[in-house]
């Protein structure tokens, strides 16, 4: 038993027990003022996990290096909890069989907007062309997006930052969004938060709707697909003429 | 549980075996979503399969589990995107703006089809 309080500190901040701890302590916290205020959008548990860890971590000058050692158990979840999309999907294939065209006309469109919206933008408001580059994939999870970005020499690391605001922004959006327009049908709402806003988007479905959320994950599925052929193709056409 | 967590694992195992085997650009869970649906579907035609994780409710009651706390997985990822928000700071407002606003206008357009496309294909099975 260590009787200096600082050699504690140093033993347990080098170690995943400490940081593996915070993260579900600190999301356990998030989720149920979630659920406490019935699932307010602004009280969404990724964006508030995220910043008070983030200043946590300043506090304490601890690198993100150390904090992953212990965050890696949970972030490893992501590869298992994607095969395991299959199984609303599975309980839910008639209503997903019915509904194919649907999904394939508004995943064109969806993916397209997705891309096209966030360069064409990017270049009229004159941001740098490494910044555009960077942002083009932000619509598709993470690792496909960085590896999108890696392939057209931009800066992966911006995109992951690009990726996980528009996640947050999406998942934040949908519900009034969604509430305002008066759309009622939980499959095209669902399938519009899987294109625009990924994984970070279908949990919040999940949140909402069974059926959204299974909308949601084919979506982010097959957007993940089609983004890859689509931005190479949408920067040749609107950025190297 | 165990037994449904390793069948979970092995099909993304080998997903990534066939993506990387092959060099396919798509993510290797998403492979091992489909091999797991083909398993699911298999499991109800033939009832020589429905054992272990794949008969009652194993597989599906661990994979709810795991998806009723998706949030969470995306928090490690979170935590290093706000460490590195000092990279959009010279550009910090334009960035978000032109987010938010491609967020918006994407909802909106694949609501839009999405609700569109199945009007019109609903109207035309429906006879007159």
């Amino acid at each position: 038993m260590s009787s200096n309080p600082f050699s504690l500190w140093v033993y347990l901040s080098q170690s995943p027990l400490l940081w593996l701890s915070v993260t579900l302590l600190i999301y356990a916290i998030a989720d149920a003022v979630s659920i406490w205020t019935h699932r307010h959008p602004l009280a969404n548990p990724v964006l508030h996990s995220m910043w008070i860890i983030g200043v946590f971590l300043r506090l304490t000058d601890t690198s993100y290096t150390t904090y992953f050692g212990g965050a890696q158990f949970v972030h490893f979840l992501l590869g298992p909890a994607t095969v395991a999309l299959v199984v609303p999907l599975y309980e839910n294939r008639k209503v997903v069989a019915s509904a194919v065209l649907p999904m394939l006309v508004a995943l064109a469109a969806g993916s397209i907007t997705a891309v096209a919206s966030v360069v064409l933008l990017a270049e009229a408001v004159g941001l740098p062309r490494e910044v555009v580059l960077s942002m083009a994939p932000k619509s598709v999870t993470a690792g496909v997006a960085m590896g999108i970005s890696e392939s057209l020499h931009a800066d992966p690391s911006l995109t992951a930052v690009a990726v996980i605001l528009t996640g947050i922004l999406g998942a934040i959006t949908v519900t009034p969004l969604m509430n305002r327009m008066g759309i009622t049908d939980f499959r095209a709402r669902g399938f519009a938060v899987g294109i625009a806003a990924h994984g970070i988007g279908t949990a919040r479905a999940f949140q909402v709707d069974a059926v959204a959320g299974v909308f949601a994950g084919i979506a982010m599925s097959l957007n993940a697909l089609v983004t890859s052929l689509l931005v190479p193709l949408v920067v040749m056409t609107f950025l190297l003429r | 549980m165990i037994a449904s967590l390793s069948l979970i694992l092995l099909c993304q195992l080998a997903g990534e075996v066939f993506v990387h085997g092959l060099g396919l650009p798509m993510p290797g869970p998403v492979i091992g979503l489909m091999l797991l649906l083909v398993l699911l579907l298999m499991r109800d035609r033939f009832a020589v399969l429905a054992r272990g994780p794949l008969q009652g409710d194993g597989v599906e009651s661990t994979s709810r589990g795991l998806l009723a706390n998706l949030s969470l997985l995306f928090v490690p990822a979170g935590v290093g995107v706000v460490q590195k928000l000092d990279l959009i700071v010279d550009h910090g407002i334009t960035f978000l703006g032109v987010l938010v606003i491609s967020v918006l206008v994407t909802l909106l357009v694949t609501v839009a089809t999405f609700l569109l496309a199945s009007r019109l294909l609903t109207r035309e099975r429906t006879p007159p």
